[in-house]
C-alpha cells in the first residue's frame, strides 16, 4: 500500500501556527512523538519492552532528527512540546521501559515509517504507522491488521469474530449511549475469521458502553483509545 | 475551514476591518471557542516564540550534530554591517529560533520546524522596534496563519511536498503579509507584500546536508526573514505586485509538483550533494 500525501483542509490557522514543538523536524520529530504516544493509548499502557523499527528517512536522518528519543519519549507518555524529550532514554531507565533502535526495511511503506513492538504482562502487539507531515501520524497495522488511526478523535478498536450482526451491535451500543460516530473502518483477515472494527467517535464512549461491547458473544477484546 | 483564496481572506477583511479581524472571526466560527479563548491561545504560542528567540540569542544552543549553533549572538553582537538597527535585529532572532530548533528546544511550527524562525524573527522584532503591544502581535500571528492556509490550500507547507518554497517562502509570504497589516499597511498592502516576499523564494529547494534541519535550513530562516522584510518595505511603500497573491500561490504549487523528488527533502541533490556536504556527514 502506498500512501499519497494528503492535502487535509486547513481546519484551523492553528494547524499553520503550530504545533508547539520540540524541533527539529514536524515529522521526524513532533510526529515521532505523537507516533510514540498514539501506540501507547493503543496498547493501554506504558510498554515493558519496546523493540522499535525504523524504516526509510526515519532510519536515515532519525539519529539526527532525535526521531529515536522522540518514539521513546511517546512511548513514556511525554507529549510532542515536553522538554524532557531530549532525556527521554534517561526517563526509560527510570521507569523500567527496556527498548532497542533497529533499522530495517519494511517494504513499500511511507518514507517516514516505524514498526513498535511492545510488550507488557506477557502479551505483545505489533503497531506500525508512519509520521504523514505537519506532526500528523497513521497507524497503518496493528497486530495482524490493516488499521488506520490518526489518533484525533476517540477510537474503539475492537476484535471480533467475523460474525453476520456484530457490527450492527456494536453501533447499537454506540448509539444508545448518545456517542456520535464519525468513522468507521473494518478489517479481516480472512471471510469468517477473526476481524477488526475501529470507530471513531466524536467523544470517548462511557465505561458503560464499553462494558456492554466487551460482553457481546464473539468479541475477543476492545481497546478504548483516547485522543492523542 | 480558513479561508482558501486570499480574494475571499480580503472580502472577510473589508467586513471585519482587517484580515487579523477576519481570521479571528474564522477561527471563532470553526472551533467553537470564543474570541478570548482564541487570543489566548495565540498568546500562549507567542510566549513560546519570545522564549525562542531570548534562548538562540544567548549563543549557547547547538544542534545534535554540532552543525549548527552560535550564529545567532555573532549577528546580534556583531556591528557595523549594512542591515545594522531593526533588520539586523529580525534576521538574528530568526535565526535564534531556527537554532533553538536544530538543537531540539521548544518552538511554534511557523509554518514547519525548519522555518520556525522567519515569522517570530520579522513579527517580534518589528513590534518591539515600533513599540507595539501583544494584542497588536496576536492580531498579526492570526493574520500569518489565515495567508499560511491561503497557500495549504493549494499545496502540502513541506520541502518533501513542494520545496523549500513551500517552509521559507510561506514563512516570509506569511510574515511580510501579517508584519505589514501590523505596522498600519491594508489588507491590500498585506496581499502585496506576501506576494513581493513570495516571487523572490518561488522555486527554492530543500536540500538538506545529512538530510538534517540544520545546513541550509538555519541560514534560510535567515535570507527568509530578510525576504518578508523587502516585500514589507516594498508594500508600504505603495509598490503592487502585478500578480495576485492567489495565482503566486498557485504558482507555488505547481512549481512545487514539477521539482524533482532530488529537491525535495531527500538530500539527493543541491546542497546536500555538494563535496563539502559529503564530507560533513562522513559519506
Amino acid at each position: 500500500m502506498r500512501y499519497r500525501m494528503r492535502m487535509p483542509a486547513t481546519r484551523s490557522i492553528f494547524d499553520i501556527l503550530g504545533p508547539v514543538m520540540i524541533g527539529p523536524s514536524s515529522s521526524h520529530t513532533a510526529g515521532a512523538v505523537r507516533l510514540g504516544l498514539l501506540a501507547r493509548a493503543i496498547l493501554g499502557a506504558q510498554p515493558e519492552r519496546a523493540t522499535i523499527t525504523l524504516h526509510g528517512s526515519f532510519a536515515k536522518t532519525g539519529r539526527g532528527h532525535g526521531t529515536d528519543l522522540a518514539i521513546v519519549a511517546g512511548l513514556l507518555g511525554m507529549r510532542p512540546d515536553d522538554h524532557e524529550i531530549t532525556r527521554a532514554f534517561e526517563h526509560a531507565a527510570e521507569r523500567g521501559m527496556q527498548f532497542t533502535i533497529v533499522e530495517g526495511d519494511l517494504g513499500d511503506v511511507h518514507a517516514n515509517t516505524a514498526l513498535l513492538e511492545l510488550s507488557v504482562d506477557d502479551s505483545t502487539v505489533e503497531i506500525q504507522g508512519s509520521s504523514v507531515g505537519g506532526g500528523e501520524v497513521l497507524v497503518t497495522r496493528i497486530g495482524r491488521f490493516e488499521a488506520y488511526a490518526d489518533g484525533r478523535m476517540p477510537l474503539l478498536i475492537v476484535e471480533h469474530n467475523d460474525l453476520p450482526g456484530e457490527i450492527a451491535a456494536v453501533t447499537r451500543i454506540i448509539s444508545g449511549s448518545g456517542a456520535n460516530i464519525a468513522q468507521m473502518r473494518v478489517s479481516r483477515t480472512r471471510k469468517g475469521a477473526d476481524a477488526l472494527m475501529l470507530i471513531e467517535t466524536d467523544t470517548a464512549l462511557p465505561e458503560a458502553a464499553l462494558a456492554e461491547i466487551e460482553a457481546l458473544p464473539g468479541v475477543l477484546r476492545i481497546r478504548a483509545v483516547p485522543a492523542v | 475551514m480558513a479561508h482558501t483564496t486570499f480574494a475571499e481572506l480580503l472580502e472577510a477583511a473589508a467586513e471585519h476591518g482587517s484580515i487579523a479581524a477576519a481570521a479571528l472571526a474564522q477561527e471563532v466560527l470553526e472551533s467553537g471557542d470564543d474570541a478570548a479563548a482564541v487570543r489566548s491561545r495565540m498568546a500562549g504560542h507567542l510566549t513560546v516564540m519570545r522564549e525562542a528567540v531570548a534562548l538562540g540569542l544567548t549563543g549557547t544552543v547547538h544542534s545534535r550534530s554540532g552543525l549548527v549553533g552560535g550564529d545567532a549572538a555573532r549577528i546580534s553582537d556583531a556591528s557595523g554591517g549594512p542591515l545594522e538597527g531593526v533588520a539586523a535585529r529580525a534576521i538574528a532572532a530568526a535565526v535564534a529560533v531556527a537554532e533553538v530548533n536544530a538543537s531540539m528546544g521548544r518552538v511554534v511550527a511557523a509554518p514547519t520546524g525548519g522555518a520556525s524562525g522567519v515569522l517570530p524573527g520579522v513579527v517580534l522584532t518589528l513590534a518591539t522596534d515600533r513599540d507595539l503591544d501583544d494584542s497588536a502581535v496576536i492580531d498579526a500571528l492570526l493574520a500569518a496563519g489565515a495567508i499560511g492556509a491561503v497557500i495549504a490550500a493549494r499545496t502540502n507547507l513541506s520541502g518533501a511536498a513542494a520545496g523549500c518554497q513551500a517552509e521559507i517562502g510561506a514563512a516570509a509570504a506569511m510574515a511580510a503579509g501579517a508584519a505589514t497589516e501590523m505596522l498600519g499597511g491594508t489588507p491590500a498592502h498585506a496581499g502585496h507584500a506576501a506576494s513581493l516576499a513570495l516571487q523572490g523564494l518561488l522555486g527554492l529547494v530543500c536540500d538538506p546536508v545529512g538530510g538534517l534541519v540544520e545546513v541550509p535550513c538555519v541560514a534560510r530562516n535567515a535570507t527568509g526573514a530578510a525576504v518578508a522584510l523587502t516585500g514589507i518595505e516594498l508594500a508600504l511603500a505603495g509598490v503592487r505586485f502585478a500578480i495576485p497573491f492567489d495565482q503566486v500561490a498557485e504558482a507555488l504549487a505547481s512549481v512545487g509538483r514539477t521539482l524533482p523528488v532530488s529537491l525535495r527533502e531527500t538530500a539527493l541533490g543541491g546542497l546536500a550533494v555538494t563535496a563539502a556536504a559529503r564530507e560533513l556527514v562522513g559519506d
